[in-house]
């Protein structure tokens, strides 16, 4: 599971982002459940597959199964998810009051990925993915990706 | 009512079918990049909707159908959708105010379907609403931004709102399949927040410095199959792939 990463930010592991949400081994066949971020989210399936050829590397089979209840959070991102984003140049989300201020009211609170000033500001609510915004620094003028809080 | 339930599930269905469909014909051609990427994003959310509602129905309809067969082989008369998502992507403003007046009514229909007895409903629904939060957000503040824009965007986006406002009344109509779903407890009443729901779109039109029309509501039928001339158009080009190809696959 630590080899298989998010195919759009592929710093993070599947674990890392929290999608995994159990496994069970019997002999050689693994049971996986997967829970998706946003239903539309078109990395699922390619997680999904990556993980089973993860798995037949390593001798296994597996079953995957997609369960929707309860919903993934922004939460569920492990720490080490959250410093690796970061370090890869995409801010990691903010609490939910904190990210309705950013993204609702234009507050200036995301920290830039590059400068770590908050002069920040959003430029699009949506982003190179269903899941981030698009922001600019108006201190290095760096353009950077926020992953929205999602609760 | 193995059937009714697979209706029930179509018309959820459809609903974000229709409307992402609608919204995918702006791909590449959004008025900026932003708005092209939001629109396109929402499309792709609507989409994730639509699969888990057609994977159930398909489980419930048995042999030889698929999420695929329901979403590209179904004749016109049996999809369920509300005639207000067929409108034509005229202006940005359109698309805005269709856009905002079904993400009001799904802020109230899907929180009630979260307390469905169905636990497969309440789950997609649970996933949906944190979504639908998001679409609403993102459409409530164009319409203050272009009502209170300029006098161009003012005037046509009150047009907009002139003309798709009346059909919102069908969103409201309790059909047979709605009923049983009530019985059922699989589904809410709709009357039962059709007030709040005028209410809270009259909030937003005088944020946005634009008048409620008073003109009468349209009297459609697309939740029982009766649809506008617009939705041979838009299922000619959905289905064109399966119908020129079939069982293709990517």
């Amino acid at each position: 599971m630590d080899s298989v990463s998010d195919p759009e930010i592929p710093v993070l592991t599947v674990l890392d982002l929290g999608v995994v949400r159990s496994v069970r081994q019997e002999d050689k066949k693994v049971f996986v459940e997967l829970t998706p971020t946003y239903s539309g989210c078109p990395a699922m399936d390619t997680m999904a597959a990556d993980i089973d050829i993860a798995m037949q590397k390593a001798g296994y089979e597996t079953e995957i199964k997609l369960v929707l209840s309860p919903a993934w959070s922004t939460d569920w991102i492990s720490e080490d998810g959250r410093r690796k984003l970061e370090e890869y140049g995409v801010a990691a989300p903010l609490s939910e009051s904190l990210d309705k201020r950013a993204i609702i009211d234009g507050e200036r609170v995301v920290a830039c990925t590059n400068c770590k000033s908050t002069n920040t500001k959003m430029i699009s609510q949506f982003g190179s993915t269903a899941c981030k915004a698009l922001f600019q620094c108006d201190d290095c003028l760096e353009p950077f990706d926020y992953f929205k809080c999602l609760k | 009512m193995k059937d009714q339930l697979t209706k029930y599930l179509m018309m959820l269905g459809d609903n974000a079918m229709i409307l992402g469909h609608r919204l995918s014909e702006l791909c590449g051609h959004g008025p900026t990049l932003e708005t092209d990427i939001a629109l396109t994003n929402i499309s792709l959310d609507l989409y994730g909707q639509v699969r888990s509602y057609f994977q159930y129905a398909a489980e419930l309809s048995g042999e030889g159908v698929t999420e695929d067969t329901i979403a590209f082989l179904r004749k016109e008369r049996t999809y369920l959708n509300v005639v207000l998502l067929e409108q034509p992507n005229e202006n940005f403003a359109h698309v805005i105010v269709r856009q905002f007046l079904y993400d009001m009514f799904q802020s109230f229909l899907t929180p009630a379907l979260m307390r469905s007895t169905d636990e497969r409903i309440a789950a997609i629904a649970a996933k949906s609403i944190k979504e639908t939060k998001y679409h609403l957000r993102f459409s409530t503040q164009w319409m203050k931004r272009l009502g209170a824009g300029t006098e161009e965007s003012k005037s046509k986006i009150q047009a907009a709102v002139n003309h798709l406002l009346p059909f919102t009344d069908e969103l409201f109509v309790m059909t047979a399949v709605e009923k049983e779903m009530l019985e059922q407890g699989i589904g809410p009443d709709l009357q039962s927040f059709k007030e709040d729901y005028y209410i809270k779109v009259q909030e937003v039109l005088e944020q946005a410095e634009l008048s409620l029309p008073e003109a009468a509501p349209r009297v459609v039928k697309g939740k029982t199959g009766i649809h506008s001339e617009h939705m041979g158009y838009i299922l000619n080009e959905l289905q064109y792939m399966q119908r020129a190809y079939p069982q293709m696959e990517w």
